[in-house]
């Protein structure tokens, strides 16, 4: 029965890595553990309890700074070269360590929980004949798992049976392309056969051969082994973890793959430790810098060499040395060991643990910002990661979902043509056409008891025309509610709205929905009837064909027979095709259908055109024979039905158009055009069809009538890909070129302006190939808009990836679904839209928030001042560590090279963490130099960020050169003053000691004017800090150089009595005031004239804004722009084929034994709706419950 | 619209939370930056003027007596192998040279700053903690032990303290009359009191607290009689030690000797011819130093000093017209206040 040579002879099946083929058994967990096939348990998390510290603290050492520490600190305690207690350095590791850690342990624990979470899911697994509940990690491959109605698939699983005929289960596959339409899995035959039956689902044995696990959503190829029968898998047969089973009460499935190789999880991409642009050039900063502390070290090395020659070895055979000191070579090469010790704070330790604080107080400013909660949700945004911020205000490309980011995928019917009268506009008194909002008065149905209350329409002049029995309004309804594949079901009485639709595309639910408000209401529908209530009054259409909609046809028609006997084809579809096969006589109408149809294409709806026709009996008689004889045949049946089709669909009679709205997330448009302006290209990447994502674009006007070209790009072979790629790039070159002679502009900007690029799936594959994606880059680039629609989630990984590798620009996503998961995870920033039914986008995600607007202040707000902030901030502290620590440098070419500290030791342990830290990450935390008003008013200051202006190799240099001034400065006035000062007592302060006091002082009132000169916003944080800092500085001072610290410890606090007397000399004072003003004027002088000669944009908007502060901050007056423009759309729907042959072979149809209003109480159907009334909010629940396909009346 | 307990979540509507801390917004205004670089630069030029004045007020009279020339009169002395060799300098002063005066002796060329001269004490020796008197730390190396010996205060600095003494005599009608340094106080106060302590004395003998250690090699004398005259200016509070022990920072270096305030001279060193007897013991010549003596007055702002005043003068001026260019800049390229950003 069983092919028993299987999992034997082949041992790769063996080796995780190179699986080639899957053998899986079902029940028979034995066999199947004979391969290590990964279980469905799902880890993220890093460390557990045990394993924390160790793995921790090798992490933390791998890093760079913390690895030099360490070596630092073995160093120090080498006494032939400790020019430094080990104290200095090991207080600030250890600190820096345990805030990291801390900080590690707690992110940590926050995945357990998740994963926890994720793992306990409770599943039912068939288990020695009984089914148990068993948590999700534990199931494992080859278990025949049952699965109920809204429960998402624990693992990637073979169909074997299900509640609904035919072995036909429903899924919906939003998690993991985003599509929220409902799609159909069919079990086989052999196994559907095996229902419930418990006993029977125990003793299946099939052996199930298959594909290694792999990230292909689409495709599945295996064969089923049983009975000694052979049975070909597709993926029609398999529900993907991530799926959720809809409208069936419950089917069994066979698990495949588990956890980390489903589909779902393959396609997750592997989550990289993100860093900013920042970090990275901190990095290299940072190894300059040491490379700069080597140069030092050898400078004074040499220096001391040269120095023991000439003169040490002298005054050693003085202070008969000479048994001590060996050769100056040998000197020299300890001294470059001491140096490196005292001078190791020009890399900055207490850095990385700083930029960790402050990213993480702007992460918490993000959590807490009420203009980025989302009240109807109660959702805040949340950053989630908390070391990406700065890059945040240097975002150049955005790439975006469509469907629950850009839109809500919520349908409305909103306005329709009828005959050439338009309805849905709404007028004042004056005739003026009103903007729609939530107060516009909404018209009322209640003439009608059926219609569904959460239907909304503001134009009362078509009602109007309904209940005057306008013969063509009518049809016009009557049509919408014949002509569609939607499923209807009745709930018993009590509920609010006793009927329900499920329509398998949302477009579909919102016309039907529209025409039973309008008193055609669809009840019911049997393979061979419709039955609407026209008005109240019950009529039953014969259904005799449904002519079902495909890519090609961008249509459907329904041909019924009313009571009277007559012949109707009904028929919607896009408009040119529409048009094109209408009868003559209609030409007047078309013109103003089609005037209207512009209209209704210029607001961005999606379009339809409808129409209807007479259909003579003998006509329709012959070419039904025709139709019987081509659907069975076996050849080219597709081609001749098309044909058949094309046939009767000839001589159509218009009747008009509708006009859905696919509704934006609140203002969409006016983010993407203020992103727009901050020069932030959008890419929206979407799995949805081209048709939908350009009337998208066009809504949220991406795409603009007055561009000069729309790219399409939708070829299939490889070939022609290039061809049209190399055609557009030369073209949109020309445009270029053209504009560049009409007008001196930039280049690059004038074309930016004109053109847009849109490119299907297929032909991306063959574009992100290696010789293509070059030149698919270019065109992209030269666009303004481009748009990715059919794009499967690793292909949006791909273009996000592509982008990120050429262009060395910072990259964000955006996304609701778990299709989105792979391009957020791979874009330097990865957002999530939060409050949706899926979390593995949020999950995925290094912020989330509630609504795509909330974009623009994460940016223009939040990403700026972060990046502002982290600028200043990380300029300040190079400066600060290198007019600290070059001190030293210069003192070296006066202490015969010997290491010896300037500073007291005590100074430079606290220095960094304790005297200047604070003030700079108030800085860092609170600075705002334009206030979020100014920031959002002018998107232009967002464009430092972009360019990287702040921060780079260059400032770095600027701030470095500041602090060796500086350092010089504070080491050579002092030094001039102490060359012959004395006290005025007479007696001597020219010590080593006061000359440390003195330097120490005028370093720490230099660096504090400094912060005080870098902070543009002072707090009264600020104020605290850096005057508290001065005054903690003063204390610890006194403290440590006072009597009683040094009675304790006496050989720890040798400078004692120092500060009392080097700080109640007046001169001591002068020169401390001179150094700060030699220190400081320098610099207040070149900011003066830089920002007199040469204003940046910041500095014009500063000044625009204090000029302007008493008036109180203005009203931003970015509106919406009205495009005045006209386009035709398509067809623009989630459409799929092949629903009406599911209906008229009454497929999808429950047979019912009792009655209508017996349908049970206890239906899947029923319990959805129920929570989804309770749980979710109208809008959302309406658009869920258009998927409850499956449970029709008759 | 819902009730209050459904935006559990809504973020808290402070001042600080949502970033409106109200804050003071200083900008680098024409309007501040001019005026404050006039008033530092006339300040400073204030300052300036004032320490150039009174530095120059400041007498300064400075004898280098290293004898590295050979008319020097101690080059005699200036051997290494000469022991208690005397010379004598001669020198004149025609005026009143004010009081107080301050003698202080200079070493040029000296490294007290270097790192491992300055680690080489014990500081707990140096507090009088006895139990580091017969285990003197490391740090002393190479003089921590002599003949097996604690060497008692050990390291490199006491070794090598300074042990010239002077004698300044005024001639009076071809008599000399001795003009007496006051060495007291010329050390730190904290220094005296606090820093340093000597051991407590065991059975009432001062001299037995050092008993098992021997003194410095390059001393004459031990610790303990340093002063035979005052027994308070013994052991580590001997003034003179005190200050050696505060090392200089820099390489050319003067320490205070002692004050002239006693009697006569009051008032400070009347004119005359004066003869300074200095009884040359410590060797410089042999790594280039040099010694000196300087007889100083002092002012409010302490010792002569020209690199205060003058410094503060080319500041000053500098700020001043770093002003003045500031303005003209600012006249001339003033950016429009109302160009929309």
């Amino acid at each position: 029965m069983l092919v028993p040579w299987r999992g034997f002879w082949n041992p790769r099946s063996k080796a995780p890595g190179q699986e080639e083929e899957r053998h899986v058994k079902a029940n028979d967990r034995d066999y199947n553990e004979r391969f290590t096939y990964a279980d469905n348990h799902i880890k993220t998390a890093k460390y557990t309890f045990y394993t924390f510290l160790p793995i921790n603290l090798f992490e933390q050492f791998q890093r760079f700074a913390n690895a030099y520490f360490l070596v630092l600190l073995i160093l120090q305690l080498i006494p032939e070269i400790s020019s430094l207690s080990w104290f200095t350095t090991i207080v600030p590791l250890v600190l820096v360590l345990t805030i990291t850690a801390v900080k590690d342990a707690t992110d940590d624990y926050f995945r357990h929980k998740s994963d926890q979470q994720v793992n306990t899911r409770q599943s039912q697994v068939l288990i020695k004949g009984k089914i148990q509940k068993e948590k999700w990690m534990n199931v494992r491959v080859g278990d025949i798992i049952k699965l109920e109605n809204n429960q998402f698939v624990a693992a990637d699983v073979l169909l074997l049976s299900s509640s609904e005929p035919y072995g036909l289960c429903y899924i919906e596959t939003a998690e993991l392309d985003g599509e929220t339409n409902l799609k159909v899995r069919q079990a086989l035959t052999v196994t559907s056969d095996l229902g419930a039956d418990v006993a029977k689902l125990a003793d299946f044995n099939g052996e199930v051969v298959c594909e290694p696990p792999n990230n292909k959503l689409d495709k599945f190829i295996g064969t089923l082994y049983w009975k000694d029968n052979k049975y070909s898998l597709d993926n029609e047969k398999m529900l993907l973890r991530g799926c959720m089973l809809r409208n069936t009460e419950w089917c069994f499935g066979m698990v495949i793959f588990a956890g980390l190789q489903t589909k779902l999880m393959q396609n997750c991409g592997r989550t990289k430790f993100k860093r900013t642009s920042i970090d990275r050039l901190m990095n290299t900063l940072v190894l300059w810098i040491f490379g700069f502390l080597i140069c030092m070290g050898i400078i004074l090395a040499i220096g001391n060499t040269i120095w023991e020659q000439r003169v040490g070895r002298n005054f050693w055979a003085y202070l008969l040395w000479d048994e001590l000191l060996s050769s100056a070579v040998f000197s020299g090469f300890l001294t470059f060991w001491s140096y490196i010790i005292i001078l190791n704070t020009v890399v900055p330790i207490s850095l990385y643990v700083s930029v960790e604080v402050l990213r993480l107080g702007h992460s918490y400013f993000i959590n807490w910002d009420r203009k980025m909660y989302y009240s109807r949700k109660d959702t805040p945004a949340e950053a989630r990661t908390t070391t990406l911020n700065e890059e945040l205000g240097q975002v150049e490309f955005i790439f975006s979902d469509k469907t629950g980011t850009l839109t809500q995928n919520i349908m409305v019917f909103s306005k329709c043509s009828i005959n050439g009268n338009t309805y849905g506009d709404v007028y004042d008194e004056f005739g003026h056409k009103v903007d729609i909002t939530e107060k516009t008065p909404c018209v009322d149905f209640s003439f009608n008891p059926l219609m569904d209350r959460k239907f909304r329409f503001h134009d009362s002049s078509l009602v109007e025309a309904i209940k005057l029995e306008e013969p063509l309004v009518q049809e016009f309804f009557r049509l919408l509610a014949l002509c569609h594949t939607v499923m209807p079901e009745e709930r018993s009485e009590g509920q609010s709205w006793p009927l329900v639709y499920q329509a398998q595309s949302p477009d579909e639910g919102a016309l039907v929905t529209a025409a039973r408000n309008f008193g055609f209401v669809f009840r019911a529908r049997t393979p061979e009837t419709i039955t609407l209530y026209e008005m109240g009054q019950p009529v039953t259409y014969q259904l005799l064909a449904i002519l079902d909609f495909n890519n090609v046809r961008k249509r459907m028609s329904v041909i019924v027979r009313n009571p009277k006997g007559q012949l109707k084809l009904y028929s919607k579809g896009a408009d040119t095709i529409i048009f094109d096969r209408l009868e003559p006589a209609n030409e007047e109408l078309m013109y103003t259908t089609s005037e209207h149809l512009n209209e209704f294409a210029g607001e961005g709806l999606r379009t339809l055109a409808l129409a209807y026709k007479d259909l003579d009996e003998d006509m329709f008689d012959e070419w039904m024979k025709k139709l019987l004889f081509a659907s069975a045949a076996l050849e080219n049946r597709e081609e001749r039905l098309g044909a058949l089709y094309e046939e009767v669909e000839q001589g159509l009679m218009l009747l008009g158009a509708t006009a859905i709205e696919d509704k934006l997330q609140e203002g969409v448009p006016e983010t993407i055009s203020c992103l727009t302006l901050a020069n932030i290209k959008i890419w929206v990447l979407t799995g949805d069809k081209l048709e939908t994502a350009m009337n998208i674009g066009y809504s949220c006007n991406m795409l603009r009538d007055d561009m000069n070209e729309v790219f399409i790009i939708s070829s299939h072979t490889m070939l022609e890909v290039q061809q049209e790629l190399k055609e557009r790039f030369s073209s949109s070159q020309d445009v270029g070129k053209t504009d560049m002679y009409a007008s001196d502009s930039v280049f690059e900007e004038t074309i930016i302006a004109e053109c847009a690029l849109i490119i299907n799936g297929h032909s991306l594959a063959h574009a992100l190939e290696a010789d293509l994606e070059q030149i698919l880059l270019d065109v992209a680039c030269l666009c303004k808009t481009v748009i990715c629609c059919r794009v499967t989630p690793l292909q949006k990984a791909q273009v996000v990836e592509l982008v990120k590798r050429h262009k060395r620009a910072v990259t964000l996503a955006i996304g609701d679904g778990a299709n989105d998961v792979s391009m957020i995870k791979t874009a330097h920033i990865g957002v999530g839209i939060s409050g949706q039914e899926g979390m593995q986008a949020v999950l995925a995600s290094d912020y989330s928030f509630a609504q795509f607007r909330y974009l623009q202040r994460l940016l223009l707000v939040h990403g700026r001042w972060s990046y502002h902030r982290m600028c200043n901030f990380l300029c300040y502290f190079f400066y600060k560590n290198f007019a600290f620590t070059l001190v030293h440098f210069w003192f070296g070419f006066l202490c015969g090279f010997s290491a010896q500290t300037v500073y007291d030791q005590w100074f430079i342990t606290l220095f960094n963490i304790v005297y200047t830290s604070l003030p700079v990450l108030a800085m860092g935390v609170f600075d705002q130099d334009v206030n979020e008003q100014y920031s959002l008013r002018y998107p232009n200051l967002y464009r430092p960020g972009q360019l990287n202006l702040l921060f780079n190799k260059r400032k770095f240099f600027t701030c470095t050169l500041q602090g060796v001034c500086t350092s010089f400065i504070l080491f050579f006035i002092p030094y001039g003053a102490f060359l012959c000062a004395v006290r005025d007592d007479g007696s001597h302060i020219s010590d080593q000691q006061s000359f440390a006091v003195t330097i120490a002082t005028s370093l720490v009132i230099v660096v504090s004017v400094q912060i005080g000169l870098d902070t543009n916003y002072w707090t009264a944080v600020n104020h605290f800090f850096i005057w508290g800092s001065l005054a903690v500085y003063f204390a610890i001072l006194f403290a440590m150089n006072s009597d009683g610290i040094f009675r304790i410890f006496p050989s720890q606090f040798p400078f004692v009595g120092t500060a009392r007397n080097a700080l109640n000399q007046k001169s001591v004072w002068l020169v401390i005031l001179l150094t700060t003003v030699v220190c400081i004027m320098p610099v207040v002088a070149m900011r003066f004239l830089k920002t007199d000669l040469h204003p940046t944009q910041t500095d014009k908007v500063r000044l625009l804004q204090q000029a302007t502060r008493r008036q109180g901050p203005q009203e931003q007056n970015l509106r919406r722009v009205r495009r005045t423009s006209s386009r035709r759309s398509a067809y623009a729907f989630a459409h799929q084929q092949g629903y009406g042959e599911l209906i008229t072979s009454g497929k999808n149809m429950k047979v019912h034994t009792s009655s209508t209003s017996a349908v049970p109480s206890s239906s899947p159907g029923r319990t959805h709706s129920i929570n989804c009334n309770t749980l979710r909010s109208h809008t959302t629940c309406s658009s869920f419950q258009h998927y409850n396909l499956g449970h029709c009346m008759f | 619209m819902k009730s209050e307990g459904e935006f559990v979540n809504q973020p808290d509507n402070t001042a600080f939370t949502q970033q409106r801390l109200p804050a003071w917004q200083p900008m680098l205004s024409a309007g501040i930056v001019i005026p404050l670089f006039t008033l530092i630069g006339l300040a400073f030029i204030g300052i300036g003027v004032a320490l150039f004045i009174t530095s120059q007020n400041i007498k300064v009279q400075e004898l280098d007596y290293t004898g590295t020339a050979t008319s020097s009169p101690c080059f005699q002395c200036s051997g290494l192998s000469i022991q208690n060799c005397t010379c004598e300098r001669n020198f004149s002063l025609s005026e009143l040279f004010e009081g107080p005066v301050f003698f202080y002796y200079g070493l040029s060329n000296y490294y007290q700053n270097y790192r491992q001269y300055g680690v080489s004490k014990d500081d707990y020796q140096l507090s009088g903690d006895t139990t580091y008197f017969l285990k003197p730390q490391s740090y002393c190396s190479p003089y921590q032990y002599s003949n097996n010996k604690p060497i008692v205060p050990c390291g490199s600095i006491a070794n090598s303290m300074f042990n010239d003494t002077f004698r300044l005599y005024l001639l009076v009608n071809g008599s000399r009359k001795q003009v007496p340094f006051d060495g007291k106080g010329i050390a730190w106060w904290t220094d005296y009191n606090i820093k340093y302590r000597n051991p407590s004395p065991v059975n009432g003998s001062f001299a037995a607290a050092f008993d098992g250690t021997t003194k410095p090699v390059n001393w004459q004398k031990s610790a303990y009689e340093l002063d035979p005259t005052d027994q308070a200016n013994n052991g580590f509070l001997n003034q003179d030690f005190l200050v050696w022990m505060r090392r200089a920072a820099l390489p050319n270096f003067r320490k205070l000797y002692g004050r002239i305030t006693g009697g006569d001279y009051s008032q400070g060193l009347p004119a005359g011819n004066y003869t300074l007897q200095i009884s040359y013991n410590y060797p410089v010549l042999s790594f280039g130093g040099t010694k000196k003596v300087v007889f100083s007055n002092v002012s409010w702002m302490g010792g002569k000093n020209q690199f205060l005043g003058i410094a503060y003068l080319v500041i000053g001026s500098l700020c001043v017209v770093m002003a003045i260019v500031m303005l003209i800049v600012y006249a001339k390229y003033k950016f429009p206040d109302n160009d929309d950003a």
